[in-house]
């Protein structure tokens, strides 16, 4: 019962998180003018139109580091408990929970020698 | 759910059990949302001050005395401002971003335990809950950056998305010591088990990730890349004008200071100072601390040079990474090398200082040695950074000359 309080204001707090910022816009929607004009709402670039397209492919770094982040992040998940539980495991489980770790370092390794983690 | 304090006045004062409960989740939620958002206004002064102050300058002087009320000036301006739109955005997301960018800083302030008896809610998963809603921001700036349909808030955006991902990694296996030492995810219980010795003295380095990682989250110099104005102009909220630009603004200023508390939360004892358990000194301790690392934090971004993307990049991934998993492997075979030896308590909530003693020495010894290793490593590779450097400045001396 107790933990379901907890989590009900966590409900309420994310509801509410949101109306916080959403008000002063909203008041500021009724204060502000309203003179919109083809120039003002034309795409800033620098002063003249924009050329081309701007949702178009992006370089593949960006992609390889949300990669090796996944996996990361992944492992992480599976670390928290590991560490929560730490102070009543027995030395075995410690020492499973470092070899886990150094597999994720191995995984590090892999991609430094591949070169992948350089901003090229 | 139980009812009880403000719930169960409501209810014998002749309410309905549920709207009784609703009402005093309101106003915890009120109350709890109160101190982040007074807080944001005077930050934006004090930040405006200190960041005058180290540029020699006086900053904000003239609304109000000491220019106090020049936030509220601001905020009136922001307010009668025309809101540009740029037709080629795709509105619902345009719009959502502010939203969700502030709201992801707001809602950390949910777990923060301020006083021993006043939060707002003490998650058994705290520490997952504040890494999840803290990505959200990342979420909201790529959002903001793709929805303008603009070259330079895209590249913004991309900018930030990979910057904030990889740094994510230090930060999170830092946060995993105070979690591995407490043995509780919960913020409250991680405060708890620092009242015989702070975690920033047993685990100083994972300290300092902390720091370093929290102060990229921010995009603060010297890793405000995403927002280089020489290049980006202004980044991903290059196309929000008035109050949704203001939104983002203001979640940035709170952001700071929330990693300012998260890091004396997780590492400096909260609350934990001369009569703590009396709320208002605990609270007045909670912010004092934060107080001394937001002044830090502002002292790095008013002097340091922003670096570049490959520097941020590398300085993460060959050597913040490999220093972080190194660290939770180091501790916590020494931690349990202590426990076996019964050097160390198993349960650190409510273990005295003398108890704490040989496990701190022990561990602050290690993090001195992986520290002296990594500064000497680091000097190294700067000093041969430096040596390439000056063997190609002659061609462009001799051009001067």
């Amino acid at each position: 019962m107790e933990i379901l309080n907890q989590w009900a204001f966590i409900g309420m707090f994310a509801v509410l998180a949101p109306i916080f910022p959403a008000l002063p816009i909203l008041i500021a929607w009724i204060l502000r003018p309203r003179k919109p004009n083809v120039l003002k709402s034309q795409t800033y670039e620098c002063g003249v139109e924009t050329v081309g397209d701007t949702w178009v492919q992006f370089r593949v770094q960006y992609y390889i580091y949300g990669l090796i982040f996944l996996i990361f992040d992944v492992e992480m998940v599976l670390l928290f408990p590991w560490a929560m539980a730490y102070n009543r495991l027995d030395a075995f489980a410690s020492i499973v929970g470092v070899i886990f770790i150094l597999l994720l370092l191995d995984g590090l390794l892999y991609a430094w020698n591949k070169g992948v983690l350089e901003w090229k | 759910m139980d009812c009880t304090g403000l719930c169960d006045a409501l209810y014998k004062g002749g309410l309905d059990q549920g709207i009784a409960q609703f009402i005093s989740l309101l106003v915890g939620v009120l109350l709890v949302s109160g101190v982040p958002l007074i807080t944001v206004i005077l930050l934006i002064w004090v930040e405006r001050k200190i960041a005058a102050r180290i540029q020699d300058r006086i900053g904000p002087n003239r609304v109000g005395p000491f220019g106090l009320l020049q936030t509220f000036a601001d905020l009136l301006k922001l307010l009668i401002k025309e809101d540009i739109t740029p037709t080629a955005a795709d509105r619902l997301l345009y719009n959502a971003a502010p939203l969700v960018s502030f709201a992801s800083v707001l809602l950390i302030w949910g777990v923060i335990p301020y006083t021993p008896y006043h939060f707002g809610a003490n998650l058994e998963i705290g520490v997952l809950y504040m890494v999840a809603v803290a990505s959200l921001g990342t979420l909201s700036i790529m959002t903001a950056g793709w929805a303008s349909n603009n070259k330079y808030a895209l590249l913004g955006a991309f900018r930030v998305v990979a910057l904030l991902v990889s740094y994510e990694i230090p930060m999170v296996f830092s946060l995993l010591i105070p979690v591995l030492l407490a043995g509780s995810m919960s913020l409250v219980d991680i405060v708890h088990a620092q009242g015989g010795m702070w975690f920033g003295i047993m685990a100083p380095i994972s300290a300092v990730l902390f720091f370093i990682s929290a102060q990229a989250e921010t995009g603060r110099a010297p890793f405000d890349l995403i927002e280089a104005e020489s290049e980006l102009v202004a980044g991903f909220n290059i196309e929000y004008s008035g109050m949704k630009f203001g939104m983002f603004f203001a979640a940035e200023f709170l952001h700071v200071f929330t990693n300012a508390i998260l890091l004396v939360v997780f590492f400096f004892g909260g609350w934990f100072g001369p009569f703590w358990d009396k709320p208002l000194i605990a609270f007045m301790w909670l912010g004092l601390k934060a107080s001394v690392f937001y002044f830090i934090s502002l002292w790095i971004r008013n002097t340091v040079p922003r670096l570049r993307i490959d520097q941020v990049m590398w300085f993460n991934w060959f050597r913040l990474v490999p220093l972080s998993i190194a660290n939770v492997i180091v501790i916590a075979t020494l931690v349990k090398i202590m426990q076996l030896i019964n050097l160390a308590p198993r349960n650190l909530i409510g273990a005295s200082f003398i108890e704490m003693l040989p496990l701190t020495i022990v561990l602050l010894a290690a993090n001195v040695a992986m520290g002296l290793v990594i500064v000497g490593q680091l000097r190294t590779t700067g000093r041969a950074v430096r040596m390439a450097a000056q063997n190609r400045t002659p061609v462009t001396a001799a051009v001067g000359d």
